[in-house]
């Protein structure tokens, strides 16, 4: 079924070193980037046996909080102009990134800007609940996603 | 790699294919390629290896100098290999060069002298005169050739002579120095001073090569060299030694180091090491230079206190060259270092006025002293003056400013010293000379110019006395102990407690004048807090004279609130002997007697209006209810002796500790006859007779915790205490039953809390597996504790130690059945906790806890899903990221017993 990979040679780069937390018992730890980076870094890439970090489609800098409107905003790059698997790594974070936080977070995905052929259907597509609900329910996609979230294989 | 080495006759066949396969890309190839090498060559022999030996060195240049493969450490990996770390291949490579030139018989070393490669960049030495300006792939190279150097001049006597001829000249012509001619050298002069930067490639390649023949002669002492001084190298060496000794000191010299030449300092600190670290029988330098060696190394520590690399480096040194003469003690150098170095810090650390910080001339004190036992007795009797200096400065001038060093003084020895000479198997001199001096200084000071108690000396000097008194035998405690009751007699002590003798104690006047006389002397709290600490360390074995007086004594300070006299008294009842042997004296004490006068005593007076029905045991327990007249606050004071006198008792596994059980356990359900303490009668006392009587009934509970807790203070290992096995155990097995019926009985929500405290203290300090197999009736009392005490702020503590233990409990297979019954309380109870504002640990705790019932069976859990998943979307907005991680997870857990899907 496959017609060969899509980026069938992207650019592998290192991991970053994990940063230990050190505890302080007398201020609270707000929502930081940080934090959902490290959520989110190890989702396996759906075509190739690295992490999200390693192909660099994220890093820590490309996730922004607003603590105050509970609004958490992750731009992700893809590796290649018209990768099409932008919207299966699109519904990778959303599914991570559901249980995590408190109801009252709202959580925007997008594709970094100029970094994809479709970006505004993209944007629309990975932000719209319907269809990600929708897309969730395909058992095809539903595979895939737990793949890239449970796979031990990196 | 035994296959291969197995004959020689494989050489012709293996050693190519190993050759070939060192060419290899793959690092971890090139690795085992020279083990094996190195392996075969041990066994093939030099016939065979010998036709080789040329692309042998080629391929060990290749991978060492050529191509080094180092990584740059950080800069505390300085001190050593240029802070170069060899890779994995340039470690083996060495490990095979080693075994060639071992091998060999020089064939293979004039191979390596006579390398261009080497040669060339011997001669190209002099451009690089500056550190700084060296390029890294040449400190590199320089490094790989400093390694190669070193390993031909300790492989053997004869390698290490033909390096000497080769290269030594040159180095020395690089640092400006003369072989042939020492004593046209200039540097001799005291105040030499190296004309601009002296030339590093040379000043490394130089301590290489000395630390490398250093190792040479050390490696065989057993059979020392005779013609040591016919040798090529010793000749040469000894030539320039007092030369070379000159040009390190000047290193360190404060105008070259002082910006901060690492590398120059280094070296210089390195190669005086070296120097001054040579077997007495192989003299390489004269006891001139030694001692001056030693100087320059000593003014660096004393006075170049703010160049902590510097200091350090010296210290270091300093230490090796100690520790080297403790091993191979050489009576000239011996004389010069306890003359320059141990005398030096005798004065340092006796003087006080000195720029040199307290804290840095402890650590040279006892890095200098735990070098040798000698060095460490002086060192000591320098503490020993420096304390008894400062000791009588606060005792009789009560000087404030001596407070902080003499407690630092104290810690020292207790942390440090007296562990040093435990540890070493030193005599117990020190620690008996060093009680008996403190005592005498009590004893000498008849009146104390403190104004106020000074509690951090004070227990500074008492965790040094424990110490000291707890690492002495039988027979010199004894003198400790004598003396101390010497001082305690002729003190004031003595007649404050006849004021209170010979009253009857249910007298109510006398336990009046106790509260008269509340206020201690300043020094009469001293010797009492003392002498409770020597009894605390004493051994089981050793006689006290006088015990009956000491028992009495004790009795009534603690009445005082006196803690350590409640210790002693507790380590007292757990180490005294059960029966008298020999001739008994009247004034002896054994057990039973001690014991009987503890309950006998004046705390405890008859009270007849018992409400506890219980009083089975042998001794009446009314004889035991406190007394009702006393003021509250003694009884408190009462309760915490009560308490460590059953922790003694309970440790050497005594019955009468179930007395003093049930004592306190009267005291914790006292509350209800409370109309008939006749203290309540005055209505504007109530109220504060009320809180008062909280705290009695608090401090009972509280005893439990000292019963059951470890002490680090008295009752433990270090203070020789009698500790019988599973004694947690058994006191838990015998309270638990009477707090939990006793649970069930009173419904008065202040008895039921303080009942609840004593649960959670005994429960939380009983080892889990005992606690295990009463899993299912504990659950439901400890989830009443935790409902319990979830009010109160102060509890925290105690909250947490039992949720540690309820999670101990869940991870146990056992423990997941009892869980299992009960699952629905302790799930409401753990989300309660969840949201605990006062401390984090809790609610990561109790989240924890929530994700290991997830685990039980699936019927029991069901029904309680949605619940969890609530609590745990409160927990995801949690402020600490701890917490919100652990929810993440639990959230996980409950989410997927049922499907993948979250919603409820």
């Amino acid at each position: 079924m496959t017609l060969g990979l899509i980026n069938a040679n992207p650019v592998v780069h290192a991991k970053k070193e994990r940063v230990v937390r050190t505890e302080d018992s007398h201020t609270d730890d707000a929502v930081d980037p940080l934090e959902i980076y490290d959520f989110v870094r190890d989702i396996r890439d759906p075509e190739h046996p690295y992490s999200l970090e390693q192909l660099s489609v994220l890093s820590e800098e490309s996730i922004t909080v607003d603590e105050k409107l509970g609004r958490i905003l992750i731009t992700f790059t893809p590796t290649i102009q018209h990768c099409s698997m932008v919207t299966v790594i699109g519904l990778c974070l959303r599914e991570k990134l559901k249980d995590h936080f408190p109801p009252h977070f709202k959580v925007d995905i997008k594709v970094a800007p100029g970094s994809h052929a479709n970006e505004e259907s993209v944007n629309k597509q990975l932000n719209d609940k319907e269809r990600v609900s929708a897309a969730l329910e395909n058992p095809h996609l539903r595979q895939l996603v737990d793949e890239c979230l449970y796979s031990s294989e990196l | 790699m035994l296959t291969y080495a197995s004959t020689p006759l494989f050489a012709p066949f293996s050693i190519p294919l190993l050759l070939e396969k060192l060419s290899s890309s793959l690092p971890l190839t090139k690795v085992e390629s020279f083990k094996y090498l190195s392996y075969c060559t041990s066994k093939y022999g030099v016939e065979r290896m010998a036709e080789h030996f040329k692309t042998l060195w080629s391929s060990v240049k290749d991978a060492t100098y050529v191509s080094p493969e180092t990584n740059l450490s950080t800069e505390a990996g300085f001190m050593s290999e240029m802070g170069f770390q060899d890779s994995d291949i340039m470690k083996q490579a060495f490990v095979l060069l080693q075994e060639l030139v071992q091998q060999s018989n020089g064939s293979f070393i004039s191979l390596i002298l006579e390398d261009e490669d080497i040669k060339i960049f011997m001669n190209s030495l002099n451009q690089y005169e500056d550190f700084d300006n060296i390029p890294i792939d040449i400190r590199q190279r320089l490094h790989a050739v400093g390694r190669i150097i070193s390993v031909c001049v300790n492989t053997s006597i004869a390698s290490c002579n033909k390096v000497f001829e080769s290269f030594f000249p040159l180095l020395m012509t690089y640092l400006g120095l003369s072989v042939a001619k020492p004593h046209e050298n200039s540097c001799l002069a005291e105040d030499y001073n190296p004309p601009g930067r002296l030339n590093f490639g040379a000043l490394y390649l130089c301590v290489e090569v000395l630390s490398a023949c250093r190792y040479l002669v050390g490696s065989d002492e057993l059979t020392p060299i005779p013609d040591f001084a016919n040798q090529t190298w010793g000749v040469m060496l000894h030539n320039v030694s007092k030369s070379l000794a000159m040009v390190f000191i000047s290193l360190l010299r404060s105008n070259v180091a002082e910006n901060s030449q690492n590398a120059y300092v280094c070296y210089g600190v390195k190669g005086l090491q070296n120097l001054a670290t040579f077997p007495g029988s192989l003299l390489a330098v004269s006891k001139s230079t030694y001692d001056s060696i030693l100087l320059k190394l000593m003014s660096v520590v004393t006075s170049d206190i703010n160049k902590t690399f510097l200091w350090t480096l010296a210290m270091n040194a300093l230490v090796e060259i100690g520790s080297f003469l403790d091993k191979c003690p050489d009576s000239e150098r011996l004389s010069s270092y306890e003359s320059i170095v141990v005398e030096k810090i005798f004065s340092l650390i006796s003087s006080d006025d000195s720029n040199m910080p307290l804290s840095l001339k402890l650590q040279a004190a006892f890095e200098i002293g735990a070098t040798g036992m000698n060095f460490m007795l002086r060192v000591v009797q320098g503490l020993d003056e420096a304390i008894s200096a400062t000791l009588s400065a606060v005792y009789a001038h009560g000087n404030r400013k001596s407070v902080e060093p003499t407690v630092k003084l104290l810690e020292y020895y207790s942390n440090k010293v007296l562990p040093w000479f435990h540890k070493s198997g030193g005599s117990e001199e020190i620690p008996l000379n060093f009680a008996l001096s403190i005592w005498d200084k009590i004893e000498n000071n008849r009146s104390f110019n403190l104004d106020s108690l000074e509690n951090e000396l004070l227990d500074a000097t008492m965790m040094a006395m424990k110490q000291a008194v707890g690492s002495c035998s039988e027979g010199s405690q004894e003198k400790i102990i004598n003396k101390a009751l010497g001082v305690l007699l002729s003190s004031n002590c003595l007649q404050w407690m006849e004021s209170i003798s010979g009253n009857t104690p249910s007298e109510a006047e006398g336990l009046q004048q106790i509260h008269k006389l509340d206020s201690f002397a300043i020094r009469d709290e001293w010797i009492t807090s003392l002498f409770a600490s020597i009894v605390i360390a004493l051994r089981p074995q050793t006689y006290i004279q006088n015990g009956k007086f000491i028992l009495q004594f004790f009795i009534t300070t603690l009445l005082n609130g006196h803690v350590p006299s409640a210790q002693a008294l507790g380590s007292l009842v757990n180490k005294l002997p059960l029966k008298i042997t020999g001739t008994p004296l009247s004034k002896n004490l054994c057990l039973d007697e001690a014991v009987d006068m503890i309950f006998h005593s004046c705390i405890w007076t008859s009270y007849n209006g018992s409400t506890y029905e219980r009083g089975s045991s042998e001794i009446d327990l009314s004889s035991l209810r406190l007394c009702s007249l006393s003021p509250e606050s003694d009884k408190i004071h009462a309760t915490i002796g009560l308490a460590w006198i059953g922790k003694g008792l309970l440790m050497r596994g005594h019955e009468k500790v179930k007395d003093i059980t049930m004592t306190l356990l009267n005291c914790m359900i006292s509350d209800g006859d409370r109309g008939s303490l006749p203290n309540s009668k005055h209505p504007s006392l109530v109220c504060n007779d009320e809180d008062l009587h909280h705290q009695l009934m608090k401090s009972a509970a509280d005893a439990f915790h000292i019963i059951m807790s470890d002490s680090e203070s008295c009752l433990n290992k270090r203070y020789h205490a009698t500790i019988r096995p599973l004694y947690k155990q058994r006191f838990s097995n015998t309270v638990m039953p009477i707090l939990s019926t006793l649970m069930l009985k009173y419904d008065s929500p202040s008895i039921r809390s303080m009942l609840c405290r004593a649960i959670a203290y005994v429960v939380s300090d009983t080892p889990l597996t005992a606690i295990l197999s009463e899993a299912k009736k504990l659950i439901p009392l400890l989830l009443d504790c935790l409902s319990m005490m979830v009010e109160d702020i102060m509890n925290k503590e105690i909250i947490y130690s039992v949720l540690l233990v309820i999670s101990g409990i869940l991870v146990d297979k056992n423990g997941q059945d009892a869980v299992a019954e009960n699952a629905h309380s302790i799930v409401n109870q753990l989300i309660e906790l969840t949201t605990y504002p006062h401390m984090m640990v809790i609610r990561e705790t109790a989240v924890q806890c929530l994700a290991a019932i997830s685990e039980l069976p699936y019927t029991r859990i069901y029904p309680l899903r949605t619940l969890v998943l609530r609590a745990m979307l409160k927990a995801l907005d949690d402020p600490k990221w701890v917490v919100r991680q652990e929810a993440v997870r639990c959230r996980q857990a409950w989410a997927s017993i049922a499907s993948r899907s979250l919603h409820f």
